[in-house]
C-alpha cells in the first residue's frame, strides 16, 4: 500500500473542519495578524525623514521582520497540538488504527498547519502593503516595495512556516503535556526569523542568490526534519507510553 | 444458511463462509522492559465466530487487541490476522481489512456524526462514503443524529458512533475492546443489541470484556487470559472442564439422615448440603443417576420438591482461575 493522498485529504479536511469550530484556535489565529499588521504599520508611519539612513532602514527591516514572524509563531500553536493533542483527547487511537502510513499523518497535519498559515500570512502582507501604498511616505513605500524585501517575505514565508511545523510536530510526538509542547514549539520556531531578521536589517547584504540560496537551505531542512519527525513517530510509545 | 451442533450451542455457517482461521496466534509474548503485559499466548479464531476474551484489568486483553491491530509489535511470537502474517510491513495491509473500537470511543467532538464517519471512510479509501455511512448509521439507529456534534452525545449514543465507524470498511475481524464499559443498563442492552445483530450477519468479532455474563451471552468461544492463557473453549466446555456435574434436590423437609439415603447410591460421586437447606449431589451423569436417588428419597420418606441439574456460570468458571492465580501467588 503506497503514499495515499486520499488519507492525506481526510486528515486536512478533518483538521480544517475542527479549526473552524475550535474558539481557541479562531481567536488566535484572528487576534495575533491584527497585532502584526497595526504595530508595523504604526512605527512606518511614525518615521520621520530627517533620521539616519542607517536608522530608517533599521525600522524598514523591523517591519518587515514582524511579517515574518508570523508564519513562524501562528503554525507552532497548531502543529505543537497535533500528536500530543489527539494523544490526550483520546482520537489518536483510533486513526492509527486504520490503514494511514506514519508519513501520510505527518503530511497531513502538516499541511492543515501549513494551509492556514500562507493564507493569513500572505492576506496580512498583502494588506500591510496596501496599508504602506495608501497612507505611508512616498519613501517608506518605495523601500517596502523593494523587489529584495518583497521576495524574501514571499520566498520565506512557507520556509519559516515549513521549519515551525516540522519543528512543532517533532515536539509534539515526543510530548505528553500540550502546554509544554505549545511553549517549546514557539522558542523554537525562532531562529529561521534570526536569519532572515539579518537580510532585512542588511547584516547579511540581501542578493537574489543569498535569498535562493539560504531558501534552498530551509527547503532541504524542512525535508530532512519531515523524515527526522517520522522516525520520532513511535506508534508504541504514543498509544502505550511505553516501548517495547 | 445451515447450521452445525456445537455442544449444545449452535454456530451459524453462513453461504460462502470462509474456511480456515480468522486468527492464528502461536505464542505471542509482550515485554514492556521487565513488566510482561502476556505472555506464550496461542488460540485461533474461525470466520464468522464471536471470540469472547475475558481478564481482570491488567491481565494484558487490549494490549493483545493492539499488538494483533499492529498497533505495537510483539516481543516474540508470530500471528496471522486475515490470512497476513504479523509483521512491521504487514502493519497497513491488515488495518486495512480488519477494524478496531477501542475501549475510549475517541471521537472527534467538535465536529459532527457524519463528518467523523466520512473522515474514517476516507482513510480507508472507500468508495459510496455517503451511501456507507448512511447504511452504518441504520445499523447503528443512529439515521437522526448525522449532523448533530459527536461533543453533544450521551456516551452511549457516542459508543453507537464508535462502532459505526468500526463497521464503516466492512471488517473481516472486528475488535471490540470492551465495548460496553461505562454505560448504563440500558445503553449496554441497546450495544448488546448491535452485536447480536452483528453476530446474525456473520462478522468475526473478537470482544474483551470483564463482563461474563455479556460474553456469555455472546460469545461462541471465550478465552480467559491472567498474563498467560488459561483457558479456550465453549463456556459449557470450561464449566465441564472444572467443575464436576451436580443435581440439587430439595425436600420438603430436612432428611434426618440423609448420608445414608446417598451414601452408597450408584453414580453418586459425593454430596453435600447446602446453605438454603437443598442437597447437592456429584455425579457422572445427572439423567442416570436421577431415577436411582428418586426411588433413595421415597424409600426414605422424603417429600422431594425438586430435582434438577445446578449449572456453573461463566462467572464460576473465571472467579475459579483467578482465584487460582491469586493462591498461587501467595
Amino acid at each position: 500500500m503506497g503514499f495515499s493522498w486520499v488519507r492525506v485529504g481526510a486528515i486536512v479536511r478533518k483538521e480544517l473542519h475542527d479549526y473552524r469550530r475550535n474558539r481557541f484556535v479562531v481567536v488566535t489565529m484572528s487576534f495575533l495578524p491584527l497585532v502584526f499588521i497595526v504595530a508595523p504599520v504604526i512605527q512606518l508611519f511614525a518615521i520621520k525623514l530627517s533620521i539616519t539612513s542607517a536608522r530608517f532602514d533599521d525600522r524598514i527591516g523591523l517591519a518587515l521582520l514582524y511579517m515574518l514572524i508570523l508564519p513562524a509563531i501562528i503554525p507552532s500553536v497548531l502543529s505543537a497540538y497535533s500528536v500530543v493533542g489527539e494523544r490526550e483527547q483520546g482520537t489518536l487511537e483510533p486513526v492509527l488504527t486504520t490503514p494511514i502510513h506514519s508519513e501520510e499523518f505527518l503530511v497531513a497535519k502538516a499541511l492543515a498547519a501549513l494551509l492556514p498559515t500562507l493564507a493569513v500570512a500572505y492576506v496580512i502582507f498583502g494588506v500591510f502593503l496596501g496599508a504602506i501604498a495608501a497612507f505611508a511616505h512616498p519613501a517608506v513605500a518605495s523601500a517596502i516595495f523593494e523587489r529584495n524585501h518583497l521576495l524574501v517575505q514571499l520566498i520565506f514565508t512557507p520556509l519559516v512556516a515549513g521549519w515551525s511545523i516540522w519543528t512543532g510536530i517533532a515536539i509534539s510526538t515526543r510530548m505528553s503535556d500540550v502546554r509544554a509542547a505549545q511553549q517549546l514549539t514557539v522558542l523554537a520556531s525562532l531562529p529561521p526569523v534570526g536569519v532572515v531578521a539579518l537580510m532585512n536589517f542588511n547584516v547579511i547584504t540581501p542578493s537574489l542568490g543569498l535569498a535562493l540560496g539560504l531558501a534552498g537551505g530551509l527547503l532541504l531542512i524542512d525535508g530532512m526534519a519531515w523524515r527526522v519527525v517520522v522516525v520520532l513517530f513511535d506508534r508504541e510509545r504514543l498509544v502505550t507510553g511505553a516501548r517495547g | 444458511m445451515t447450521s452445525e451442533p456445537d455442544g449444545g450451542r449452535h454456530r451459524p455457517i453462513r453461504d460462502g463462509e470462509r474456511s480456515g482461521a480468522a486468527l492464528v496466534v502461536e505464542h505471542l509474548t509482550k515485554r514492556f522492559g521487565e513488566r510482561v503485559a502476556y505472555e506464550d499466548v496461542s488460540f485461533d479464531v474461525g470466520y464468522g465466530e464471536v471470540f469472547g476474551f475475558l481478564g481482570p484489568n491488567g491481565a494484558g486483553k487490549t494490549t493483545t487487541v493492539r499488538t494483533l491491530g499492529t498497533l505495537i509489535a510483539p516481543t516474540s511470537g508470530a500471528a496471522t490476522i486475515v490470512g497476513v502474517p504479523l509483521s512491521a510491513e504487514s502493519g497497513p495491509a491488515i488495518r486495512a481489512r480488519i477494524s478496531i473500537m477501542p475501549e475510549s470511543p475517541g471521537l472527534y467532538l467538535r465536529l459532527t456524526v457524519a463528518e467523523n464517519l466520512e473522515c474514517f471512510a476516507r482513510l480507508y479509501e472507500l468508495r459510496d462514503v455517503r451511501g456507507r455511512i448512511d447504511r452504518v448509521l441504520q445499523a447503528v439507529n443512529l439515521t437522526g443524529r448525522a449532523s448533530d456534534a459527536c461533543g453533544a452525545l450521551s456516551k452511549g449514543l457516542r459508543q453507537r458512533v464508535a462502532l459505526a465507524r468500526a463497521l464503516l470498511s466492512d471488517p473481516e475481524v472486528l475488535f471490540l475492546d470492551e465495548p460496553t464499559s461505562g454505560l448504563d443498563p440500558v445503553a449496554t442492552r441497546d450495544v448488546h443489541g448491535l452485536l447480536d445483530a452483528l453476530r446474525a450477519r456473520g462478522v468475526t468479532i473478537f470482544l474483551t470484556t470483564h463482563r461474563l455474563e455479556e460474553a456469555e451471552r455472546l460469545c461462541d468461544r471465550v478465552a480467559i487470559l491472567n498474563t498467560t492463557l488459561r483457558l479456550v473453549g465453549r463456556p459449557d466446555e470450561l464449566r465441564a472442564q472444572l467443575f464436576s456435574r451436580n443435581l440439587e434436590v430439595r425436600t420438603r423437609t430436612q432428611l434426618d439422615e440423609p448420608g445414608r439415603v446417598f451414601d452408597g447410591l450408584s453414580n453418586v460421586e459425593g454430596w453435600e448440603q447446602s446453605p438454603s437447606g437443598s442437597y447437592v449431589l456429584n455425579v457422572t451423569d445427572p439423567d442416570v443417576a436421577a431415577p436411582g436417588i428418586a426411588r433413595a428419597l421415597v424409600a426414605a420418606n422424603a417429600d422431594i420438591l425438586s430435582m434438577a441439574e445446578s449449572h456453573h456460570s461463566l462467572e464460576d468458571v473465571y472467579l475459579e482461575l483467578v482465584d487460582e492465580d491469586v493462591e498461587a501467588k501467595r
